[in-house]
């Protein structure tokens, strides 16, 4: 049996779904989930907790910690392979 | 004096999207000359300008309803989609650096594309393979350009700024690309690559700070303060990596 072949505005919103997906996501989700959290965390502090000192040091802080893990994520399934 | 004033932003925006648009060209050529050469440069040409077209009608439709958007939501926003791309770049290049993973090699994408056009026999008037193979080439090289364009740009004030360096870059990578044609594997890619995840993880953690009301003392300074931190971030990783690799082989030769 043949599968039908979808309409062109859903296999355009499709390629555009797919394309973000692989933008973003991809074959790092560790970094996206990060991403939201470290943006999240550096709300509290500003937004709720108006401590912007301990926001200005956290940012970058944690990227560069969310940076390292995933280094160290992908040596680590590298290495398995 | 020369009464003209150049700001750390400025030349980091102009840096980022020239340096980003010349490895996503790099990418693109690769792929076009393939097809030339496999399947006629009429074929390829007509991908190029197709996509192109696309191109120029996503950023006249989309570039117009940014103005709109709050720019503490746009800075956020972009902020956000930087620091996973700007991230993305420089864990692949620390990757490859560390010799954990196999630097993109142009002349390897280029046999691959040539193998499985030839594999493929559609050849007419205008070979409908090629020219997929070309349009969708540069058309997704070339959106990450758009949207590099277009976040750095929107955010910094400075589209025009953005498009004239992405603008230099696409000229300069073609007029090269007719020059070397298959010696594209010559093109530093990593090194241009993670000074790009540099600059564009630095650019999204300044957005990202800044649709928060996070207060830079300081305002774009803090750019070059953040460009600093992550080059010592990338500098150390590289070695750590290394190192590690180095006491992990003298310990199975022993």
């Amino acid at each position: 049996m043949t599968k039908a072949r979808a309409s062109l505005p859903v296999r355009l919103a499709k390629g555009f779904a797919m394309f973000w997906w692989d933008f973003l996501i991809g074959e790092t989700p560790e970094l996206f989930v990060a991403a939201l959290g470290i943006v999240g965390l550096v709300a509290l502090l500003r937004i709720v907790w108006q401590l912007n000192e301990w926001a200005l040091i956290a940012l970058p802080l944690l990227c560069v910690l969310a940076l390292a893990l995933s280094v160290y994520r992908a040596r680590t399934l590298l290495r398995k392979k | 004096m020369l009464g003209v004033s150049v700001s750390s932003g400025a030349f980091v925006l102009v840096l980022a999207v020239f340096l980003a648009s010349s490895v996503e060209m790099v990418e693109a050529l690769t792929i076009v000359l393939a097809v030339g050469h496999t399947r006629g440069w009429r074929t390829s040409l007509y991908g190029v300008a197709s996509a192109f077209a696309t191109l120029v009608v996503l950023v006249v439709l989309v570039g117009p309803a940014l103005v709109r958007v709050p720019i503490a939501t746009l800075h956020l926003v972009i902020g956000f989609i930087l620091l996973i791309f700007g991230m993305q770049w420089l864990r692949k290049a620390i990757l490859r650096s560390s010799n954990l993973k196999a630097k993109h090699d142009e002349d390897e994408i280029y046999r691959a594309t040539v193998v499985e056009l030839e594999s493929s026999d559609s050849r007419g008037r205008l070979d409908r393979v090629g020219f997929v193979v070309a349009y969708k080439g540069v058309f997704l090289e070339g959106l990450e350009v758009v949207i590099i364009v277009i976040t750095l740009g929107t955010s910094a004030h400075r589209v025009d700024l953005a498009a004239g360096a992405a603008g230099v870059a696409v000229l300069l990578v073609a007029v090269l690309g007719v020059i070397v044609a298959k010696q594209l594997n010559r093109v530093p890619e990593n090194a241009l690559k993670m000074s790009v995840g540099i600059m564009l993880t630095s650019y999204g953690t300044y957005w990202a700070g800044e649709g928060l009301h996070v207060h830079f003392p300081g305002g774009d300074v803090w750019l070059l303060i953040l460009v600093g931190i992550y080059v010592v971030t990338t500098w150390s990783l590289v070695l750590t990596l290394r190192r590690g690799d180095e006491v992990l082989a003298t310990q199975r030769v022993q």
